[in-house]
């Protein structure tokens, strides 16, 4: 495990131990799979009824994980914070956040969150009638008009915002001290130094972190079906249940999630390959 | 050789009884100290005599439990942020370990300050950030990036990202203590040459040498008091006091 230099790796290794055989057998697999779309008429109906859903699937992820990741930076503040309060609210959510699986905030926030929320708009438009006039946009709003993108969306963001808060904090701790006391010494403000100095070191130095972050919000973004979004999961699970082709569906479906993930894994390493430059 | 000053200027900097206590230990003890533009004062002293913490100080780095830091004649208040960052504007610092910023360019690290915190138009910044680095010999180094420098480009480029911030008086922070013997050189040249282009420097320092040749002033704490003060002539080769020549003796 640990060699004779003290690398992880042993330095040397015959290049047959180091070819990519993993990536070989996800090669064949592959190869298989386009034989089989190439040649049966069925697999490449099933195929793209399900790729219908690629557009939400992607939509998702690229909504929620941005939104993620900012509630985990005003997060990470309060958690590195040295006033008490922010401190004290960062530490609430991130607790909360994290400690409800993803699923359940999901159905929490489509079905007590909104609906609650929606309720106090009324009462609000209500309140405001005098102002606004009785017929009011907050007196008139219904659940019906938050679609359930939106509050899966708001959901996988909320949970996520924690796992990025804890990420994001772990690297702004781990710059050494000297950064933000030369950034000070030279007249910067607090929220200089962390725009211009703290927060482009932490982020080169969580990459990695934030990467395998972005492929689990990917693959959790399937959750969704369970309130009737349409992605590919959503996608895989009509075509089942009017055509019972179980195996065609599922194998293209779990395909279509490894391709992904795949590709957000190479985006990854290809950026920390341009930032891990200059980034100690 | 030090320069001769009128010694009627009035400070640029000054502090007036400060105190900073950790625990039960005072590290600074009731100091003043008044800097004279143009001055160079070196302040020597034992390890844990609290000369690094007398210095930051001076920037509020380190933010004193009484006593009064003027600058320029006006009192600094370090408990409002605006005054604060115009205080340390003005009062530039080298530190031991560089700290120079390392996601950015030689000419970023020395122009960020001037574009951020003086808000110059960029190009204008650019220009400053390659004067002050022509200054101190890293003309050739613009683009690089601190990994790729030696300790002591390192040290220089620091000292040209201070002096971008055009400050009043710029604090060093034992500044060769972090490199080999072979790269002091470079960064005392520098310093000498600033003392006589009459920069205000504040320098803390093991080198008693450095301080003979180009302090105009010596300043040897010891338990966070000031023990001695004076030309390096009488404080470094006739101090007064028992303990600063045991120190000077072996030293």
């Amino acid at each position: 495990m640990i060699g004779p230099d003290g690398a992880l790796a042993p330095e040397r290794q015959p290049a047959l131990a180091r070819a990519p055989w993993w990536l070989l057998v996800l090669g064949l697999a592959a190869v298989l799979l386009a034989w089989r779309l190439a040649t049966d008429a069925l697999w490449r109906d099933i195929a793209s009824r399900i790729l219908e859903g690629l557009g939400v699937t992607l939509l998702v992820t690229a909504v929620a994980f941005p939104l993620g990741l900012a509630l985990g930076l005003v997060a990470a503040l309060g958690l590195v914070s040295s006033k008490p309060i922010p401190r004290q609210l960062a530490l609430l959510y991130v607790q909360v956040a994290r400690g409800v699986p993803v699923l359940v905030w999901i159905f929490v926030v489509a079905f007590v969150l909104v609906p609650a929320g929606v309720a106090a708009a009324q009462s609000l438009g209500g309140w405001l009638a005098p102002l606004l006039g009785p017929d009011n946009a907050l007196a008139n709003l219904r659940p019906a008009d938050v679609p359930m993108g939106a509050r899966v969306v708001a959901a996988l963001a909320f949970a996520y915002g924690a796992f990025e808060a804890e990420t994001l904090r772990g690297g702004l701790t781990s710059l050494p001290r000297g950064q933000a006391e030369a950034a000070r010494a030279l007249g910067l403000s607090r929220g200089q130094a962390l725009r211009h100095i703290l927060l482009p070191q932490t982020f080169r130095r969580v990459l990695p972190t934030l990467g395998n972050d972005l492929v689990s919000l990917l693959k959790d973004s399937s959750l969704v079906s369970v309130l009737g979004v349409r992605d590919i999961t959503q996608e895989a699970r009509l075509l089942q249940s009017a055509t019972f082709r179980y195996v065609e569906s599922l194998t293209l479906l779990a395909f279509l999630y490894l391709a992904l993930t795949l590709l957000v894994a190479l985006l990854v390493r290809f950026l920390e390959r341009r930032y891990r430059r200059h980034a100690a | 050789m030090p320069p001769d000053l009128p010694a009627a200027s009035a400070p640029v900097l000054e502090a007036r009884d400060l105190v900073k206590t950790y625990g039960s230990l005072a590290a600074v003890d009731g100091v003043s100290l008044a800097i004279r533009p143009g001055s160079v004062t070196a302040i020597l002293g034992p390890s844990g005599s609290g000369k690094s913490t007398l210095l930051r100080c001076l920037n509020f780095l380190v933010v004193p439990d009484s006593g009064t830091v003027l600058l320029e004649g006006r009192p600094a208040d370090p408990r409002h942020d605006h005054a604060l960052d115009a205080h340390r504007a003005r009062v530039g610092m080298v530190f031991q370990q560089f700290h120079l910023f390392p996601h950015l360019s030689i000419r970023e690290n020395v122009a960020l300050a001037p574009r951020v915190a003086r808000r110059l138009p960029h190009a204008e910044a650019d220009a400053l950030a390659a004067r002050q680095l022509v200054r101190v010999g890293l003309a050739d180094k613009l683009d690089a990036y601190p990994d790729q420098l030696s300790g002591g480009q390192q040290q220089r480029a620091a000292i040209a990202r201070a002096l971008a911030m055009e400050p009043a008086v710029l604090l060093f922070d034992e500044p060769t203590s972090a490199l080999d013997p072979e790269l002091t050189g470079e960064v005392l040249a520098v310093m000498r040459q600033l003392a006589a282009e009459r920069v205000t420097m504040v320098v803390v320092t093991h080198d008693v040498a450095f301080a003979r040749a180009a302090a105009s002033e010596v300043v040897f704490m010891d338990a966070g008091k000031i023990v001695e003060q004076g030309p390096p002539a009488q404080v470094l080769d006739a101090p007064l006091t028992d303990r600063a020549r045991r120190f000077f003796a072996t030293g």
